[in-house]
């Protein structure tokens, strides 16, 4: 148990990106996302313009380059998935060394890198100026739907405590069981898939209850109103930054 | 007195056969505090459910303030009647604190700004508002319990059921508890396994067992009965003597 501000994701500060609404800042993720996806493959100057522009807000958020960088590491498996593309892919090739490497696949594995990089830069902003509630929040204040909202909520809140109930029976097995056989323990867990599956099943059940108990007619009420200032006009001059960026590598490609 | 809840006769009997309640009957006048006792089993969850129409019991019938449980009052009784559950998880199920105690008064489509007024009322009253905008999950245990009363009392209930109030709860966070429920002056059902805290609040007990009134009367006199006590399995900590100490 740890204090409020506690979310693995987040990053405690009270820069100008923290103080903004929660609201402003998905916008400004997904419309980054969206420059960084329409940019062409083989305009290199433009994911280097893109991440400059990703370097200010990392900026403005006050956030140390160590942690924004551990905090990249989340992409990881699509860095291994784009390494491997150079290998796979048809010709033509080029040599470097002893190795021959697919020149569209070594394309493709830049356009995963920089793109995959730059996006998840994006949402690591947003994550770590952002606590989880106010993300949601955000979104109610978008108009998502509030059922995709309130499964994202529950799930959210959900995971910590199953998570803590299945260490709980994992502890409780390996506290009696001492070594186990391979098969023994594919058995042990399986049946361990069952009772959490169980036991979430009658979670979600008396949860419902407590809904019913309190009025719930099939709508979750909505956040309220933001307490943060939603200041667009920075962020979408940040946003037309990039869009600029994306539009020029599109004409000059 | 005038009662203010009233049940009268009420049978339930589970879809697999098991007999949960058989013609329970009882009621709570206003202000009172009622502890309601009984070993594992004795049907007392199934009671504070039947309450409130979440399982609908085959005969028997329950009034709060002169409101008759069926359908068409559901919204009206479960406004009435506040339950608060054994688990906090449970109970908590919103992002934040502030919106898990505005969750019942939104449901009752109250204007914002009334939502809000009621909100912060609850929070104050259980003292919990400085962890208003806290996640559930970083709560204490004292903490979520008194969240979860607050996210009751936000709809302004005649009468507070709660379901185990201090399991789980170390020592001072029982005491601290019962501290909290003395100060609320809600009508309140507590539902228990905790005798100390049954004579320390409530001048009055129910004992169910079997899905059956077996004893309803002062809490102190009830403790004191060897024979009753044994008969229904309940047993007071080791070495604690109703005799000698002040009940209510």
């Amino acid at each position: 148990m740890s204090g409020v501000h506690a979310h693995a994701l987040h990053y405690h500060g009270h820069s100008p990106v923290h103080r903004l609404a929660s609201e402003v800042k998905i916008v400004a993720m997904f419309a980054f996302v969206a420059a960084v996806i329409a940019t062409p493959t083989r305009e290199v100057w433009a994911f280097g313009a893109l991440a400059a522009i990703l370097a200010v807000a990392v900026g403005l958020a006050e956030l140390p380059t160590a942690f924004f960088l551990k905090r990249l590491s989340i992409e990881l498996p699509f860095v291994i998935f784009a390494l491997a593309m150079p290998f796979v892919g048809v010709g033509p090739y080029v040599e470097v060394g002893s190795l021959s490497l697919s020149v569209p696949g070594l394309w493709g594995a830049w356009n995963v890198l920089a793109k995959a990089t730059l996006s998840v830069g994006a949402s690591v902003v947003l994550s770590a100026t952002t606590e989880v509630p106010d993300i949601l929040a955000g979104f109610d204040r978008l108009r998502a739907p509030r059922l995709l909202t309130a499964i994202a909520g529950f799930m959210i809140r959900y995971l910590e405590v199953v998570v803590s109930e299945l260490g709980r029976v994992r502890t409780a097995i390996a506290a009696r069981l001492g070594n186990l056989s391979r098969r023994q323990e594919a058995a042990t867990l399986a049946s361990v898939a069952g009772t959490m599956f169980i036991r979430a099943y009658e979670r979600g059940e008396r949860i419902h209850q407590a809904m019913l108990a309190r009025g719930y007619r099939g709508t979750i009420p909505p956040a309220a109103t933001p307490a943060l200032p939603a200041r667009w006009a920075g962020t979408v001059a940040w946003i037309a930054a990039s869009w600029v960026v994306a539009a020029a590598a599109i004409l000059t490609s | 007195m005038t009662a203010l809840l009233e049940v009268e006769d009420l049978a339930y009997t589970y879809p697999d056969g098991t007999r949960a309640l058989m013609g329970v009957s009882f009621s709570v006048a206003e202000g009172e505090r009622v502890a309601l006792l009984g070993p594992n089993g004795a049907g007392k969850t199934t009671l504070l459910l039947a309450l409130i129409g979440i399982v609908e019991a085959q005969s028997g019938e329950v009034r709060v303030g002169g409101v008759t449980l069926e359908p068409e009052t559901y919204p009206e009784v479960r406004r009435r009647i506040g339950v608060v559950f054994q688990d906090p998880d449970d109970q908590l199920f919103m992002p934040t604190v502030w919106r898990d105690v505005a969750f019942g008064p939104a449901n009752l489509g109250l204007p914002a700004e009334e939502v809000e007024s009621r909100t912060k009322e609850a929070l104050a009253a259980v003292g919990m508002e400085e962890q208003a905008d806290r996640a559930p999950h970083h709560l204490s245990g004292g903490e979520a319990r008194r969240a979860a009363i607050a996210t009751v009392l936000s709809m302004r209930p005649d009468v507070l059921v709660l379901d185990e109030p201090t399991s789980n709860l170390d020592p001072v966070g029982q005491r601290e508890l019962a501290e909290l429920l003395e100060t609320l002056d809600t009508t309140q059902l507590i539902v228990t396994h905790d005798l100390p805290l049954a004579l320390r609040l409530c001048p009055r007990s129910i004992v169910l067992n079997g899905g059956r009134v077996a004893a309803d009367g002062p809490t102190a006199e009830l403790l004191s009965d060897a024979a009753l006590m044994a008969a229904n399995r309940l047993e007071l900590p080791y070495g604690f003597d109703p005799g000698t100490i002040a009940g209510r």
